[in-house]
C-alpha cells in the first residue's frame, strides 16, 4: 500500500504524502502552485472557469480530458496527468486554442477565458467539428462578456492554425507515475482510500461504511467546497480497475459503476437516441468526464437524470457488501426521498441495461430552464408499446415529480389495453395527480411540473401516432 | 538643430490607431492564464483572509450573539464586529447611511454581513464564519414591490415626471389599453466575484487592490472606515473579471473590511466572496413592476400614457435613486408621448440592495413601453414594426420631438436605422412565412419582433460627468497612460490607449496601458453610464495634447518656425521642411527642459439638470440601434429556443469597430438572458434560493442564436471623442426583442382575442401558462418570483 499521492502536472512528476485529501485540484493549483491562470468562478462545477485538462490511459491509450478543478479532490488525480493553462502553448507560438481566442476576440474581460482555452484545448484533438459540436465542447464554460460568437468561432478556426509541434507523448510522463497498488494517503485528520481493485474496494467499503465513497465528486465536491463538510474517510473508486468498464452485448449494457456519463455515452446512446440526447444534455462536458453513471444512481437524488430512462427501460442495479453481491430492479433501489436500499457497507457495483426492442421505442424529455447544464424541473421517460393499435405495456418514469424518480403507475394503468389514440391520452391525464403531488421550488412550480408532466405525455403521442410535423426544439430531431 | 539621429519613419498610417479593430490589449494574457486579477497577486505568506457572518434573517433583531466558537475555529486569528471599526462603519455611495457591519443588533436583508472573521486561509474563514451562535427575536418582513407600496415602505415619496395632461388625454381617447408587466430583476454574474487586498504601509497608509469599477469611491469608503484623511489611501485596479455595474458599489464592503483588518493586525489581508455568498449579498439589477394606461387613437398612435413603476430598491439605497430615475428617463424609449405621466415608487423591502447594472433602469422603463406598444399592436390587430414606427420621434427639424423630461431629441436616427434593419433581416418576408409555419405546427410555434433602442448617454448627475488622465511621454518616446477608467472586458484601456496613439501619431504598442490608481488619476468618476471611452478618451486626448502642445511650441522653436508647420505624422514630426523622428523630437525636447508630463480633465459640455422640476437636458446624446429577433416556442413545455438575431447598432464613428461589436454581442446576448431565463426565487422567508450557477441560469454558448450584427453609419453630432458614441449599456437593450418573439410566438398560439400578459423573466413556465392563458386554459400559479 502506497501512502505518497503521485501524479503528473504540467509535464512533472508530483508526489504528495501530507497534503489534506479534501484539498481541491484548484486550491492546490492556485494556493499552493501559485498556478493562477485556472481560476474560480463558481467552486461548484458549473461555471468552468477552473477548467483543466486531465489526461489518463483508457483502454491503454492517453485521453485528453477537461475536468472542473474546483471539485476535483486531489486523491482523484492519482496516476493521472494534469494540464493547466500555463502550460498549453509552445516556446515561441501559442496554441491554436490561445491563438484563435487572441485573433478573434474572443476574451472580454478574459476571466473565463483560461476554462474556455483548457476546454477547446481539450476537443482539439477530436479535429474540425460541426457549430454544434462546438457548443458542446464549451456547454460548461460561462462567458458574461462575449456572447459566445467570437468563442465559437475560435473552437471551428483553431483547426486552421498551425498544429501545435511541441506537444510531447504523454505516456511516458504516465508510465512514470503509473502503480498498480492501492493508495491510503492521512493527514489533516482525514484519510483517502484509493483501492486498485474491486476487492479492495468491497473489504474498506466494508470495514469503512461510515467512509464517503467518491466517484466522480460533481456531487461529493459541492459537499466540501459548498457545504464545507469535513468527511474524515473518503473511498475513492476511480482507480478501481474494471470500474469503468462499458460492455454493450446484443441484449444489454453493461455499466461499472465507475462508468463516466462520458465514457457510457455512446453505449446509452445505442439503447435509445433520446437517451443519448440526455446524456448529452447531463451537465457539461466536464461534468459528463467525472460524474459516473452509477454515482448518479447512488446519490438517490429524485432529479437524477439517469434513474428515470434506465428505470423505464427495465435496468437492473447490482450492489455488493464483501464478497456478497446482490442484483435488484433499479425501481426497487428509490425507497424515499433520502433513503435507498443499501446497507451500511455495501456500494453500487454495477448497472445492467436490457436494450429495448426498438432504440426509437424509449421516449425521454428533460425539462429545464436552459437547454445545457441545468438540473431537469421535470424529466420523463416513456417506453410505449403498442400492439394492434392498443397500449400493450407502459413504463412511464418521471424525475423531479416526486421525492424520487418515479412511475406513473395510475397513468399507466390509465393506458393500458386501450387504443393508443388522443381520446386514450386525454382520458389518462387527470391520473396524473394520483401518482404525483410536485413540489414548487426555483426551478418551477408544482402546477407547471404536473402540467409539463402531462403534456410529454401528449408529446409522445404526437411523436408515436405519425403526426408529420417537428415537436422538438432542440437534439438531433430538432427543428433545423 | 542636429541632423536626425534616428531613422524616420516612413509609414502612413499607424498601428491601432482610433478605428482600428485593435485587439484587447490583454487577449494574448487572457488566452495563457498570465492577465493577473485581485486574487491573483502574489501576496507575502503571512496574508490572511476574511469571510463575513451573514444573516440569516430577513429582518430581525438579534437577542444574543455568541462569536466564541467563531475564535476558537481552526486558523481564525480576529474577529470583528460594527464596535471595532474605527471610522464611519459605512459602505453607502449616498449620503444616506449603510453599515458595513450590522449595528444595533438589527439585521435587514438575509445575507447581511454581521462580522467579518480574519483566518490563515479563504477556507477557514468561511468555515468559522458558519459558527456563531445567535438567537434571534424575528420582525415581519417586506419582500415584494407590491407589499412594499402597500406598506409605505418607500425611500422618498413617488417622483413625478410629466409633460401635458396625459389623464385627460387618455381620458379623451378614442381606445384606452392598460395593463401590468413583472420584471425580473438580474444577477450580475461577472466571473470573477467580488475581490480586494489590502496591504498596510507606514503612517495611516494603505493600499488596496481591487475589483471594482469606482477606485475613488473605494479610496473613501476605506479612508471613512478607518477615520483616516483620503490621502492615506491608494487603490489601484488594474482590471476585473467583469462588472456590468455589480462593481461599483458592491465592492465597498470588501475593501473596507480589508483595510481594517489590514491596519489593525499590520498584516496584508485579503477577501473574495464565495460564489453562494456574492449573490446572497451583493445587489442586482432592480426588479420592477410596471402598471400602465395608454390612450390611442385608431392608427395606434399613443396620445396620452400613465406609468406607475414600482422599483424593488431592497434594504438600503445605495444607486437605487438614479437608477429608477433612469428608469421613467427611458420610459418613452424612441417614441413621442404628447402626453405622459410617469411616477416612480422606489420600494425598501427586506432583500438585497438592488444596485447598478448595465442600463441602470433604463432597460426597464424601455421594456414598460415596448410592453405597451406590443399590446397597442395585439389588440389592433396591426403590424408590430409599423406601430412603432408611427410613434416614433420625428426626425429632426419635426415637431414631435420633446421627451417627457422637456429635452429634445436633436439626433434622432432611429427611422433610417429601422427601415435598413427591417430590410436587412427579410423582416416581412420572415413574418409571411412565420404565419405559415404557425399554421401547419400545431406543437412549436414561431414568433418574430422588432424592437428599437433610443438610450440617453450621460450620467443624470451632472456633476458626475467628468475624467481625470495623466499621460507621461518618456524620453524614448514610448508613453505611459493612465486615467480614471476602469478595464472590466469593455475594451476601455485599449480604446483609449488608441486615442493616445492616434494623437501622438505614435504606434499603439508605443502606448503602456497602466492600472487605474487613485494616485494617478484622482477624483476620478465611477467606469459606468457607458461613459467610460467619452470622457476618459476626452481626458487623456487633452493631455496628449497638451504635451503635443508643448513639442509642437518646442519645434517650432528649435526649427526656427511656426506652429502652423508642425505636423505629427506617422511615427516622425513634419517641421517645416523637415522630418524628425517621434522619439527624437521628445529627447530634444527633454534637453531643453520641456516637460513631459500633463494631467488631463474633461467635463461634458451642454448637460444640466433640474431634478425638482423634472427638467432639463440630462444627455449629452443619444445611441441607437434596433434588434430583429426570431424564436420558436414548444407549446408543450414552454421552452422556447433563439433561431436568429439581426441587429443594427448606432455607435457613431466607432473608436474601435472590433470591440464594440463585441459589446453588442454580449450587451443582446445579457439582456436576451435576463428577459427570458434568468430567474431569482425569493423563498417566503426572504431567501434567495437561486443563489449560485446551478441555479440561476444564464445564457450558454447554445442560447446564442445565428447572429448578424452591423455597425450603422453614422457620426456623432456631437463633439464626443472622435465622433464616437458609447456603447456600454445601449445594446443590451436590444435583447428586449428577445422577449417581444416569445410573446408573438405565444400570442400564435390563441384566436388573437387573448394578449399573453407575459411576464420577465419569460421562463418555460412563463410561457407555457402563456399559451394556456391564449387558449383559454388559464391555470394559476403558487409560486410567484423576480420581482
Ligand atoms: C455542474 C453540474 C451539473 C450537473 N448536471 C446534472 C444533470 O444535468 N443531471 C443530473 O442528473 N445530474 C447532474 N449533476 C449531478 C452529478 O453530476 C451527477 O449526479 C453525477 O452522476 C454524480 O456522479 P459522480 O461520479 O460525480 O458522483 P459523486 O459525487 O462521486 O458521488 C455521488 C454520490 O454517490 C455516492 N456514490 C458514488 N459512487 C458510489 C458507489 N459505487 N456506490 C455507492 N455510492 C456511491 C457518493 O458517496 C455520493 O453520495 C450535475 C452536477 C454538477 C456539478
Ligand atoms: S470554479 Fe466554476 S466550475 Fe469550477
Amino acid at each position: 500500500m502506497r501512502d505518497t499521492l503521485r501524479f503528473v502536472l504540467n509535464g512533472e512528476a508530483v508526489s504528495l504524502s501530507d497534503v489534506d485529501p479534501r484539498t481541491t485540484l484548484l486550491d492546490w493549483l492556485r494556493e499552493r502552485r501559485r498556478l493562477t491562470g485556472t481560476k474560480e468562478g463558481c467552486n461548484e462545477g458549473d461555471c468552468g472557469a477552473c477548467t483543466v485538462g486531465v489526461t489518463r490511459l483508457e483502454d491503454g491509450v492517453p485521453r485528453r480530458r477537461a475536468v472542473n478543478a474546483c471539485i476535483q479532490l486531489l486523491p482523484m488525480l492519482d496516476g493521472a496527468s494534469v494540464t493547466t493553462v500555463e502550460a498549453i502553448a509552445g516556446p515561441e507560438r501559442l496554441h491554436p486554442a490561445q491563438q484563435a481566442m487572441v485573433d478573434l476576440h474572443g476574451s472580454q474581460c478574459g476571466f473565463c477565458t483560461p476554462g474556455f482555452v483548457m476546454s477547446l484545448w481539450s476537443a482539439y484533438p477530436d479535429g474540425p467539428q460541426p457549430r454544434r459540436a462546438v457548443e458542446d465542447a464549451i456547454a460548461g464554460n460561462l462567458c458574461r462578456c462575449t456572447g459566445y460568437g467570437p468563442i465559437l468561432e475560435s473552437g471551428e478556426k483553431m483547426h486552421a492554425l498551425p498544429a501545435p509541434d511541441w506537444e510531447t507523448d504523454p505516456l511516458p510522463a504516465l508510465e512514470a507515475v503509473a502503480s498498480a497498488e492501492s493508495l491510503a494517503l492521512t493527514a489533516a485528520g482525514c484519510t483517502a482510500y484509493v483501492p486498485a481493485t474491486e476487492d479492495e474496494l468491497a473489504t474498506l467499503v466494508a470495514a469503512h461504511p461510515e467512509a464517503v465513497i467518491v466517484a466522480g465528486a460533481t456531487d461529493v465536491g459541492l459537499w466540501i467546497t459548498k457545504r464545507l463538510m469535513e468527511p474524515a474517510a473518503l473511498i475513492f473508486v476511480n482507480r478501481v480497475k474494471g470500474f469503468d468498464r462499458v460492455v454493450e452485448t446484443p441484449t444489454h449494457v453493461e455499466l461499472g459503476a465507475g462508468a463516466t456519463y462520458a465514457r457510457a455515452a455512446a453505449a446509452l446512446a445505442s439503447l435509445s437516441p433520446d437517451l443519448g440526447e440526455m446524456v448529452r444534455r447531463l451537465g457539461s462536458v466536464q461534468v459528463r468526464n467525472s460524474g459516473c453513471v452509477g454515482a448518479n444512481i447512488a446519490n438517490g437524488s429524485p432529479i437524477g437524470d439517469g434513474p428515470p430512462p434506465l428505470i423505464a427501460l427495465g435496468a437492473e442495479l447490482v450492489l455488493r457488501k464483501g464478497d456478497a453481491a446482490r442484483t435488484i430492479p433499479l425501481e426497487d433501489f428509490f425507497l424515499d426521498y433520502g433513503k435507498q436500499d443499501r446497507a451500511p457497507g455495501e456500494y453500487v457495483s454495477a448497472v445492467r441495461i436490457p436494450r429495448p426492442k426498438s432504440p426509437d421505442s424509449l421516449k425521454v424529455y428533460k425539462i429545464s430552464k436552459r437547454f445545457d447544464q441545468d438540473i431537469t424541473a421535470t424529466l420523463g421517460a416513456f417506453l410505449i408499446e403498442i400492439a394492434d393499435g392498443a397500449v400493450a405495456s407502459a413504463s412511464i418514469v418521471y424525475g423531479g415529480m416526486a421525492g424520487i424518480p418515479k412511475r406513473a403507475r395510475a397513468v399507466e394503468a390509465a393506458l393500458l389495453g386501450r387504443p393508443w389514440t388522443l381520446e386514450t391520452v386525454e382520458a389518462a391525464l387527470p391520473a396524473y395527480a394520483e401518482d404525483f403531488q410536485p413540489m414548487s421550488d426555483m426551478r418551477a412550480s408544482a402546477e407547471y411540473r404536473l402540467r409539463a408532466a402531462q403534456n410529454l405525455l401528449l408529446k409522445t403521442f404526437h411523436e408515436t401516432s405519425g403526426a408529420p410535423s417537428k415537436t422538438r426544439l432542440v437534439g438531433a430531431e430538432a427543428l433545423a | 538643430m542636429n541632423a536626425p539621429s534616428r531613422p524616420l519613419s516612413q509609414k502612413t498610417e499607424i498601428e491601432g490607431g482610433v478605428r482600428a479593430p485593435q485587439r484587447h490589449d490583454s487577449g494574448h494574457k487572457h488566452v495563457s492564464g498570465t492577465a493577473t486579477y485581485v486574487d491573483d497577486i502574489p501576496t507575502p505568506a503571512d496574508c490572511l483572509s476574511v469571510a463575513f457572518g451573514l444573516s440569516p434573517k430577513a429582518r430581525a433583531r438579534i437577542l444574543s450573539i455568541d462569536l466564541g466558537p467563531v475564535r476558537a475555529a481552526p486558523g481564525v486569528v480576529d474577529v470583528l464586529t460594527a464596535a471595532d471599526i474605527p471610522g464611519a462603519n459605512d459602505v453607502s455611495p449616498n449620503a444616506v447611511h449603510e453599515p458595513l457591519l450590522a449595528e444595533d443588533g438589527e439585521v435587514f436583508f438575509v445575507g447581511q454581513p454581521i462580522f467579518a472573521v480574519v483566518a490563515t486561509s479563504h477556507l477557514a474563514a468561511r468555515k468559522a464564519a458558519r459558527l456563531a451562535q445567535i438567537e434571534w427575536e424575528e420582525l415581519p418582513a417586506i419582500l415584494t414591490v407590491e407589499e412594499a407600496v402597500a406598506a409605505d415602505s418607500l425611500f422618498e415619496a413617488p417622483y413625478v415626471m410629466q409633460r401635458g395632461d396625459a389623464l385627460a388625454a387618455i381620458a379623451a381617447a378614442p381606445k384606452v389599453i392598460e395593463g401590468s408587466i413583472g420584471i425580473g430583476g438580474q444577477e450580475h454574474f461577472y466571473l470573477e466575484s467580488q475581490a480586494a487586498l489590502a496591504v498596510p504601509g507606514e503612517d495611516a497608509d494603505v493600499t488596496v487592490h481591487c475589483s471594482s469599477q469606482h477606485p475613488t469611491e473605494i479610496q473613501h469608503k476605506v479612508a471613512e472606515n478607518l477615520a483616516v484623511p483620503f490621502n492615506a489611501v491608494t487603490v489601484e485596479v488594474r482590471r476585473m473579471g467583469g462588472g456590468f455595474g455589480g462593481k461599483e458599489s458592491q465592492g465597498n464592503a470588501l475593501a473596507a473590511i480589508c483595510a481594517v483588518a489590514a491596519k489593525r493586525l499590520n498584516r496584508p489581508v485579503k477577501m473574495r466572496y464565495d460564489r453562494d455568498d456574492d449573490m446572497q449579498i451583493t445587489g442586482k439589477r432592480h426588479g420592477f413592476r410596471i402598471d400602465y394606461r395608454v390612450g390611442i387613437d385608431e392608427d395606434g398612435r399613443i396620445l396620452g400614457v400613465q406609468f406607475e413603476q414600482m422599483a424593488h430598491c431592497g434594504w438600503s439605497l445605495d444607486l437605487s435613486m438614479p437608477v429608477a430615475d433612469r428608469a421613467m428617463f427611458h420610459a418613452d424609449n424612441a417614441y413621442y408621448l404628447p402626453h405622459a405621466y410617469i411616477r416612480s415608487y422606489r420600494c425598501r423591502t427586506n432583500t438585497c440592495s438592488n444596485t447598478a447594472f448595465r442600463g441602470f433602469g433604463g432597460p426597464q422603463g424601455m421594456v414598460g413601453i415596448e410592453r405597451v406598444l406590443d399590446q397597442i399592436a395585439f389588440e389592433l390587430g396591426r403590424e408590430p414594426a409599423e406601430i412603432r414606427a408611427l410613434n416614433y420621434y420625428d426626425r429632426p427639424g419635426g415637431e414631435r420631438v420633446m421627451t417627457p423630461y422637456h429635452m429634445e431629441v436633436e439626433d434622432n436616427v432611429i427611422h433610417a436605422l429601422s427601415e435598413q434593419l427591417l430590410a436587412s433581416s427579410d423582416y416581412a418576408d420572415r413574418r409571411a412565412k412565420i404565419k405559415d409555419f404557425n399554421a401547419q405546427s400545431p406543437v412549436l410555434k414561431k414568433g418574430i419582433a422588432f424592437t428599437p433602442v433610443k438610450f440617453g448617454i450621460s450620467f443624470t448627475l451632472t456633476w458626475m460627468n467628468q475624467a481625470s488622465a495623466l499621460v507621461h511621454v518618456y524620453t524614448d518616446g514610448s508613453v505611459h497612460l493612465n486615467h480614471g477608467g476602469t478595464e472590466m472586458g469593455q475594451g476601455l484601456f485599449v480604446k483609449v490607449a488608441q486615442v493616445a496613439a492616434e494623437v501622438f501619431q505614435i504606434d499603439f504598442d508605443r502606448v503602456k496601458i497602466t492600472a487605474t490608481n487613485t494616485g494617478k488619476s484622482a477624483n476620478t468618476a465611477p467606469t459606468a453610464a457607458s461613459s467610460g471611452s467619452d470622457i476618459n478618451g476626452m481626458a487623456v486626448k487633452n493631455a496628449c495634447e497638451q504635451i503635443k502642445d508643448r513639442l509642437t511650441a518646442f519645434a517650432a522653436e528649435r526649427f526656427q518656425t511656426t506652429p502652423d508647420q508642425v505636423r505629427f505624422l506617422p511615427g516622425r514630426v513634419q517641421v517645416g521642411e523637415a522630418q524628425i523622428a517621434f522619439e527624437e523630437l521628445v529627447s530634444q525636447a527633454f534637453m531643453a527642459r520641456v516637460s513631459l508630463s500633463a494631467a488631463g480633465h474633461y467635463a461634458t459640455p451642454k448637460i444640466h439638470w433640474d431634478r425638482a422640476a423634472a427638467r432639463g437636458r440630462p444627455f449629452y446624446y443619444f445611441a441607437y440601434g434596433a434588434a430583429v429577433t426570431e424564436a420558436t416556442i414548444d407549446t408543450l413545455t414552454g421552452e422556447y429556443r433563439f433561431d436568429r438575431a439581426d441587429i443594427l447598432h448606432d455607435v457613431g464613428r466607432s473608436l474601435n469597430p472590433a470591440i464594440d461589436l463585441g459589446q453588442i454581442e454580449g450587451g443582446y446576448i445579457q439582456g436576451l438572458g435576463w428577459l427570458t431565463m434568468e430567474e431569482l426565487f425569493w423563498d417566503d422567508a426572504g431567501r434567495l434560493r437561486t443563489h449560485a450557477p446551478s441555479t440561476y441560469k444564464i445564457p450558454t454558448a447554445s442560447d446564442r442564436p445565428e447572429m448578424s450584427i452591423a455597425l450603422f453609419d453614422n457620426e456623432n453630432r456631437e463633439e464626443t471623442i472622435f465622433r464616437s458614441k458609447a456603447v456600454g449599456e445601449p445594446p443590451l437593450m436590444l435583447g428586449i426583442s428577445a422577449l417581444m418573439a416569445l410573446s408573438d410566438a405565444v400570442a400564435a398560439c390563441g384566436d388573437g382575442t387573448v394578449y399573453p400578459d407575459l411576464d420577465a423573466p419569460a421562463t418555460p413556465e412563463r410561457v407555457l401558462r402563456a399559451v394556456d392563458r391564449v387558449r383559454g386554459r388559464a391555470w394559476e400559479t403558487t409560486r410567484e418570483s423576480g420581482r
